[in-house]
């Protein structure tokens, strides 16, 4: 008498069902939706291209014109950001942000396709204009209900992670032809930043 | 005739049925260990990143300026802690501003990204006021549990191992690309506490 055998598709089907239907641990009040404000933040930063390029071009710039600069740039843009995050946060209107997002990107990829090298204060100047603006967008767009406190420092953390990704790029301006390949990356970005100024206008 | 092997499916399922089934505890509120109160107490200040981040930027500040503000940081900020624990334990009622939070974010994130030269005197200050401050509202906390004081040991053991090894990493960097890593963690931990300013006064 021939037995039935099942399929081992359809073993591994019930299998699965049985799995999903496992009932998780409940983590009521103080864990819930923390590690997401985390998450959430952290993803905040890297979810823009045009965010990315401009801080990144902070750290090629940073790596371009070494210390102390490498350092000064990429603390004195989350600081700043985190301003500009602020005025976001609490309402205050800041005209034009899109388009001082794109100039951003821009100015820094030109400043390093050129490897422009003002002074120390012209620069984190410069640097620190361009991430209130950075700030702002991203203080006006913040969800939420989410946590305040996890949601920073995801966010902050991963502004910075992006402008340490800048500097590791830019260390190969210790050779010679990485000094042109970092001139032709910033000209890249600044391409990059004149594609979203023209969106901002369109 | 073609002899097969019975299925194994029955098994298989119960198996799985049986984990399925397989209750886990809920972890509300406090979390549970399984360990007891203390360690209750220790995992609670792990998990809480309110208090494990203003300790650490204090013992980073502290490691930056030398050994012996390391020394005074490491017995002063656990014992104003369990002082304050203390004291709240008996509290009624106390809501955590989330101002203050943020503004402890931005002196100590602040001191650190500026390697600011304090004296042992302030940095004594920072560490009873801080340790004060959070031991309280810890203590308010945990005063609706029976074994809160043992809770707040662990809580105050976990602080005073973490100031250890924190303070003694940084003590020990001489390399100035090190120390100004450190530095750059406190400009985050400074920003972290300008966000959370704008999130305790959002407008939208």
């Amino acid at each position: 008498m021939n037995e039935r055998r099942f399929d081992p598709l359809v073993r591994a089907m019930a299998l699965t069902v049985f799995v999903f239907l496992c009932a998780q641990t409940a983590f009521a009040h103080p864990q819930k939706g923390e590690a997401v404000g985390f998450l959430t933040g952290f993803r905040h930063p890297i979810s823009g291209l045009d965010h990315v390029l401009a801080m990144v071009a902070v750290g090629l710039w940073g790596a371009q014109l070494g210390a102390p600069a490498i350092w000064v740039l990429p603390v004195a843009f989350p600081m700043v950001m985190a301003f500009g995050g602020m005025l976001g946060l609490m309402g205050v209107p800041l005209p034009g942000t899109e388009y001082g997002i794109a100039i951003s990107a821009i100015l820094l990829g030109a400043a390093v396709m050129f490897e422009v090298r003002p002074r120390l204060w012209v620069a984190a100047t410069l640097v620190g204009v361009f991430a209130i603006f950075h700030g702002h967008a991203h203080g006006t767009e913040l969800p939420p209900g989410q946590s305040a406190l996890l949601y920073s420092m995801g966010f902050v953390i991963a502004t910075g992670c992006l402008h340490a990704l800048g500097i590791g790029i830019g260390t190969v301006h210790l050779w010679s032809w990485g000094q042109k390949l970092l001139r032709v990356a910033g000209g890249l970005v600044a391409v990059g930043g004149a594609f979203f100024m023209w969106k901002a206008f369109a | 005739m073609i002899r097969t092997s019975p299925s194994r499916l029955p098994l298989y399922a119960f198996v799985v049925l049986a984990f399925v089934m397989c209750a886990l505890p809920a972890d509300a509120h406090l979390n549970s260990t399984g360990m007891g109160p203390f360690y209750d107490g220790l995992m609670h200040f792990l998990m809480s990143p309110d208090d494990i981040v203003p300790v650490l930027a204090l013992a980073l500040l502290a490691g930056l300026r030398g050994a012996s503000y390391g020394r005074r940081a490491l017995f002063t900020l656990p014992v104003a802690w369990l002082l304050g624990g203390l004291a709240g334990l008996s509290a009624m009622a106390a809501k955590p501003h989330p101002f203050i939070a943020a503004a402890w974010f931005l002196l100590l994130g602040g001191l650190l990204a500026a390697d600011a030269k304090i004296s042992l005197r302030v940095t004594t200050a920072l560490a009873a006021l801080l340790g004060v401050y959070h031991g309280y509202l810890n203590g308010v906390g945990m005063g609706q549990f029976e074994t809160a004081s043992v809770a707040i040991l662990g809580l105050v053991f976990a602080i005073f191992v973490l100031i250890a090894l924190a303070a003694a990493f940084v003590v020990h960097l001489r390399a100035n690309w090190a120390r100004i890593a450190v530095r750059v963690a406190g400009s985050w931990i400074a920003a972290s506490g300008l966000l959370m300013l704008g999130w305790a006064v959002r407008t939208r």
